[in-house]
């Protein structure tokens, strides 16, 4: 299976940036598209940024940094976010969050050594009366229980 | 005669098969040669009852739930034939739970098809913004006074105060922002607005950029809302196309227009002036006020800045609704409140009422108490920042000075319910816990005080010196609550404090002991 992201190229990145560099505030709107392109942030991206919105190197990289959702490497093949917050919580989603990291052989924000799969956690989808919820590469699922949780682990093993 | 099916694009039902169940009964209709037509809704918010699933009948729509993809093609035969079938739930607006809600801000959420202008209109769409252009600002303003809004992000600020501060400010470019970064646990109101009925958004911050003298606006909607986005992008392409979005609205001389902006997973970004922080571009690091952002917001300019339930309130007022808003309620609380029950409850989801209702009521009778089956010991109302009530305070009316009186808040009106299996200490390790990461990093009382605050209920757990570090961590919650920049340090004390006060004995403290201590 191939990624689906673009591997790191300066022209591209030039690219995405042009396409946004006039918006106000384009900050993060730039990030969210090299993300999209790449996976993640590459390292070269960040003066290249700053050099275009004229910030500093440091105030692109603080911002960078800042978020929870932007990845300074790429992530597993496939990445399952599960909710860890108090309506999952009540809702028995602590349990299942450790059936899933033992089945995986790791723990929340690691990915396994093969790069299958990354595990998150996320603090809320929204989907909190249909705890407990999880995301697969961007699918929702909610209701989760162990037989789900069990299948949406292999099916991201896969 | 063609069939009109209506299943929810709604995330929530989505996360629950609703794709594979419309998938399923466009199959089964294939294998029929029945002719259907199949209309992806927003949810109605029985989310026990997901995937719900409609059918248009001459005496309503008959709605069935919840619907799995075995029971597709059972469902869709009932349909036809109007005969008996076991997930049949009769006249969807005659369920009893939808039936005693006050649906002003939903009342077509779950109904049409968000993406569809027209029957967005059809169902008293765009009437508040037609009003509007036919008013003064001044006019505008004094109907969204008299209704008693009070903004439904959670510090529940008179919104008709705040618009008048930004239409009486003078500069050069003025901004609507609405503030769709919904990180509380156990809410989900915006959500489900913007995916089932986005234009009643759009609207609203139509009608307030009109008000104000703002031409433009941003809705910024936080990353774990993927379908939100999507939602709003298409509504608002929709609108512009029909001339009220834009340059001179619905042939007026007004314009305004307006953009999606997509958060990167901070919750302190819904703090208004740290997501001000981020839509500029940078870290989302709260701002001292003052200045407020209604003089000083985005990118320095006079700025309103409002909830997602906020503006959705604003096109029902603006439609001759005013008044008949401001009869719901109670005391200052005016209107309804769109309540969202969560958590390990039975029937969870969205139930919109006028403001008074009790907390008992809304947990036994409305939810039918928790899914598990065993008793409920403790609701958390208002979010990761709101306090954790025992059975005890069930009589509270949701109300903000209410729920304020027995130190709580209502916040953005979601409530989490847990049953007696819940260990109140993590609770509370959990809130200080979730202070820590996501701190700005700005004030010392959030930034060191919630570090502080997990290591000592740690200890609190281990129990180390039990009695010591409890009064530490009072200590601690009142710096945090007056020394802190905003409410994420200022408000984390609530679950933390609340879970020490109503449930100590979870601290491994005799509840007899403590009580005669105090």
């Amino acid at each position: 299976m191939t990624s689906a992201y673009e591997p790191w190229n300066e022209a591209r990145g030039a690219e995405i940036i042009a396409e946004h560099d006039t918006l106000e505030g384009a900050t993060l709107v730039i990030l969210h598209a090299m993300q999209a392109a790449f996976g993640y942030v590459p390292e070269p991206a960040v003066p290249m940024i700053a050099t275009a919105l004229s910030l500093s190197r440091a105030e692109v990289h603080g911002v960078l940094t800042f978020y929870h959702d932007f990845r300074h490497a790429p992530a597993g093949r496939h990445v399952l976010k599960l909710c860890r917050a108090e309506a999952c919580q009540a809702a028995g989603g602590d349990a299942l969050a450790a059936r899933a990291q033992a089945r995986l052989g790791i723990a929340l924000g690691d990915t396994t050594a093969d790069s299958r799969v990354t595990l998150e956690p996320i603090y809320c989808l929204g989907l909190c009366a249909s705890a407990p919820s999880a995301m697969l590469d961007g699918r929702v699922v909610g209701r989760l229980d162990e037989a789900r949780i069990d299948a949406l682990v292999a099916e991201a093993q896969r | 005669m063609t069939m009109r099916i209506f299943v929810s694009r709604d995330a929530g039902a989505v996360a629950v098969g609703a794709d594979e169940v419309a998938l399923a009964l466009e199959t089964a209709a294939g294998h029929r040669s029945l002719a259907i037509e199949i209309v992806r809704t927003g949810s109605r918010g029985l989310y026990w009852l997901e995937p719900m699933v409609e059918v248009a009948t001459p005496n309503g729509r008959i709605a069935f739930g919840p619907v799995t993809v075995a029971d597709a093609a059972s469902v869709l035969d009932a349909m036809a034939t109007d005969g008996p079938h076991a997930l049949r739930l009769g006249v969807a607006d005659e369920i009893p739970w939808l039936k005693r809600q006050t649906r002003l801000t939903f009342a077509r959420c779950g109904v049409i098809d968000p993406r569809s202008v027209a029957a967005y209109r059809a169902h008293n769409g765009y009437k508040g913004l037609a009003r509007a252009l036919t008013l003064a600002p001044d006019e505008i303003l004094a109907d969204v006074t008299a209704s008693g809004l009070r903004g439904r992000g959670g510090a529940g600020f008179p919104t008709g105060i705040k618009w008048k501060t930004v239409a009486q400010a003078s500069a050069d470019r003025k901004f609507i922002v609405c503030n769709a970064d919904e990180g509380d646990s156990g809410t989900f109101a915006d959500r489900m607005i913007m995916e089932g009925d986005p234009f009643v958004v759009i609207e609203g911050m139509t009608i307030a950029g009109i008000a104000v003298g703002a031409a433009y606006g941003y809705i910024y909607i936080r990353s774990e809302y993927p379908h939100a986005v999507e939602a709003m992008n298409a509504a608002i392409i929709a609108a512009r196309r029909d001339g009220s979005l834009g340059a001179r609205i619905g042939g007026s001389s007004h314009s305004f227009d307006l953009e999606v902006r997509v958060g990167a997973g901070a919750y302190v970004c819904g703090e208004e002036t740290s997501l001000l922080e981020s839509l500029e571009g940078r870290r989302g690091i709260v701002r001292a006020k003052p200045p407020l952002p209604a003089h000083k917001g985005l990118f320095g300019k006079p700025t309103v800045i409002n909830n997602v339930l906020s503006f959705a309130a604003i096109p029902f007022i603006l439609a001759g609704g005013a008044k008949a808003y401001a009869d719901f309620g109670m005391g200052r609380s005016r209107g309804t409140m769109p309540i969202q029950l969560a958590g390990n409850i039975r029937h969870g989801g969205l139930f919109e009422t006028a403001f008074g209702i009790t907390l008992g009521e809304l947990i036994d009778d409305i939810g039918g108490g928790t899914a598990s089956g065993r008793p409920v010991r403790a609701v958390q109302v208002g979010g990761p920042l709101g306090a954790y009530f025992p059975r005890a305070l069930f009589d509270t009316p949701f109300d903000y000075e209410a729920f304020a009186a027995r130190d709580g808040l209502i916040g953005h009106g979601g409530i989490v319910v847990f049953d007696d299996s819940v260990d109140m200490a993590k609770q509370a390790r959990f809130a200080m816990e979730f202070c820590a990461v996501e701190s700005c990093g700005k004030c010392t009382p959030c930034r060191i005080g919630s570090t502080r605050g997990v290591e000592t209920v740690d200890k609190i757990r281990r129990g180390e010196r039990v009695a010591e570090n409890i009064a530490l961590v009072e200590d601690l919650c009142n710096t945090m609550k007056f020394g802190s920049l905003c409410a994420l340090g200022g408000f984390t004390p609530y679950p933390v404090m609340s879970a020490l006060k109503h449930f100590r004995e979870d601290f491994g403290v005799a509840p007899t002991t403590l009580q005669a201590a105090e």
